[in-house]
């Protein structure tokens, strides 16, 4: 069943409209991707979908019609969204960072273990857990993102290009931790990358976004495989 | 000695009443980045408000915590009304805003009240102990009390609570913010709300020392903007030593430079705004970002 579920979404900033009516879905569990080319409007897909900017079309969550939710509802909605830069608080410590992200829960006990399964995943954070956020590298700044997410439950995360300013070897371990969170808590993800090669390895479904509008979409083995698409994007 | 020791304790007094009003200043400024010019106004305006409660019969204490409620809910609402559709506008903008809410506040309480001027009680009495010479009136030490009661509160608002935790995240980051499902229109009126109650208490502290009148807080917000600018804008704790180095700088200026004088006492948090902009701009306690590209 479809998770989340994109139709005819419109989106801009101001007069400019950067998505033209594209329409997917995610499926529950899965891990997907969307690729393209520098300014195709991947993160505008991402925060249309949040609400953060202005939009038009239908977006559904697990049914429920969210097309017209603010970005709080959404997080609230357990949508989770890591965005572009990272969007770290720098003048909070690493542990009020992650408090911040499970900021409408009410679980108090169900937080702090949380708090310790993000530790679990990235130690680097457990050990600068009273450093301000600002003083951390980017990896740790991603580490510090994808942490705070986690921290909101959620049941789609959104993540904007987590590749990005990080060496290879670290990106790798950081998709390897991406995949362990998808496949062992359930957690569904919609990412946007450049890094085609990379992304496509790991997950399940892609769609391949061209000047605002979806050109392709398949599993990340057809996209893969497509002569097209390994021209234009892979530079295989 | 005594009394140079009696000067200094005497402009502590005072300068507890700037860092209170600049409190309020920093509180606004930190969360939202407007600095409020109606501060002042809004505090007299509250400090009004308890002169009314009074009038109607009420205790000073019940007077007082009505006064507190009411600013409470004033500031928010003036957030939501007047605030709100400007924010994240342009510094002009804003800065025309809050100069227009001095306007209105300032002209709606003299046709409210008039323009005449009332004696407002103490809250401490007028009692007054010796210490190896040295004078202390009860009410100078009720004052710095409260004050430091205050900064207490507020730390622990934003330091313990998750009210707090989101008013500071909505400063640093709102976009952000909103991602992790904070409502940033509500905090900021939280944040509006809380900086007019503790105005109401810098007004309630400082009217008994003056007369209350409606620009009788127009004089302070000039030494409370030297005390803020002192402390750094962004701190509370800078802000109300901003207050005491400036209420003590001022009192000495006043009696020890012969020709400042009381009349020209006024030029010592001038200069203090001109001192620290250029040369500390970032102020004794003011956070220069740490970041790491």
């Amino acid at each position: 069943m479809s998770l989340l579920e994109v139709s005819d979404l419109e989106a801009g900033y101001g007069p400019v409209t950067v998505l033209r009516k594209i329409s997917f879905s995610v499926d529950e569990g899965r891990i997907v991707t969307v690729l393209g080319p520098n300014g195709a409007g991947k993160t505008t897909t991402l925060r249309a979908i949040s609400g953060m900017v202005r939009r038009s079309g239908t977006i559904r969550f697990d049914g429920k019609d969210v097309s017209g939710h603010t970005p709080e509802k959404m997080a609230r909605q357990s949508v989770a969204h890591v965005p572009e830069g990272r969007g770290t608080f720098t003048g909070l410590t690493v542990e009020e960072n992650l408090r911040v992200g499970a900021f409408p829960r009410r679980d108090k006990a169900a937080v702090s273990e949380d708090m310790q399964r993000c530790f679990g995943h990235f130690p680097r954070l457990e050990e600068r857990r009273d450093q301000h956020a600002g003083s951390l590298s980017g990896g740790e700044q991603q580490m510090l993102a994808i942490g705070r997410a986690l921290m909101l439950r959620p049941r789609l995360m959104l993540l904007d290009e987590p590749s990005l300013g990080l060496a290879p070897k670290l990106t790798r371990e950081l998709f390897a931790i991406l995949e362990k969170i998808a496949r062992e808590e359930g957690v569904t993800l919609l990412l946007v990358e450049q890094n085609a090669n990379l992304v496509l390895q790991f997950a399940d479904d892609a769609h391949v976004l061209e000047s605002g509008r979806i050109v392709m979409s398949g599993t990340a083995k057809e996209i893969q495989a497509d002569e097209g698409v390994r021209r234009s994007y892979l530079g295989l | 000695m005594e009394r140079f020791i009696q000067v200094i304790v005497d402009g502590w007094a005072t300068g507890s009443l700037y860092g209170a009003l600049a409190v309020a200043v920093v509180l606004i400024y930190r969360s939202t980045g407007i600095v409020n010019f109606a501060q002042g106004e809004l505090a007299m305006f509250s400090t009004f408000i308890a002169w009314g409660l009074l009038q109607a019969g009420l205790p000073l204490g019940l007077a007082l915590a009505g006064t507190l409620a009411i600013s409470l809910a004033g500031g928010m609402l003036i957030e939501r009304v007047i605030i709100r559709p400007v924010e994240g506008g342009e510094v002009l903008t804003l800065v025309i805003v809050t100069l227009g809410l001095y306007i209105l506040v300032n002209s709606l309480a003299g046709w409210i009240w008039g323009f005449g001027n009332r004696s407002f009680p103490s809250l401490f009495g007028d009692g007054s102990f010796d210490v190896g010479g040295v004078q202390f009136s009860v009410e100078s030490v009720g004052i710095v009390a409260v004050l430091i009661a205050v900064v207490g509160v507020l730390f622990a608002i934003f330091q313990r609570t998750k009210v707090g935790l989101a008013m500071r995240a909505v400063s640093l980051n709102p976009d952000s913010s909103r991602l992790v499902g904070i409502s940033v229109g509500r905090t900021l009126m939280i944040g509006w709300g809380i900086a007019a109650a503790v105005g109401a208490l810098a007004g309630a502290l400082i009217a008994p020392r003056l007369f209350l009148d409606v620009n009788f807080m127009g004089g302070v917000l000039i030494y409370s903007f030297a005390a803020a600018t002192l402390g750094g804008f962004d701190s509370p704790l800078g802000a109300v030593l901003g207050g005491w180095i400036i209420g003590i700088a001022e009192n000495l200026a006043g009696t020890y430079i012969d020709f400042i004088g009381a009349d020209l006492k006024i030029l010592v948090p001038l200069v203090a705004i001109l001192v620290v902009l250029l040369f500390r701009p970032t102020g004794l306690f003011g956070s220069a970002e740490v970041a790491r590209a």
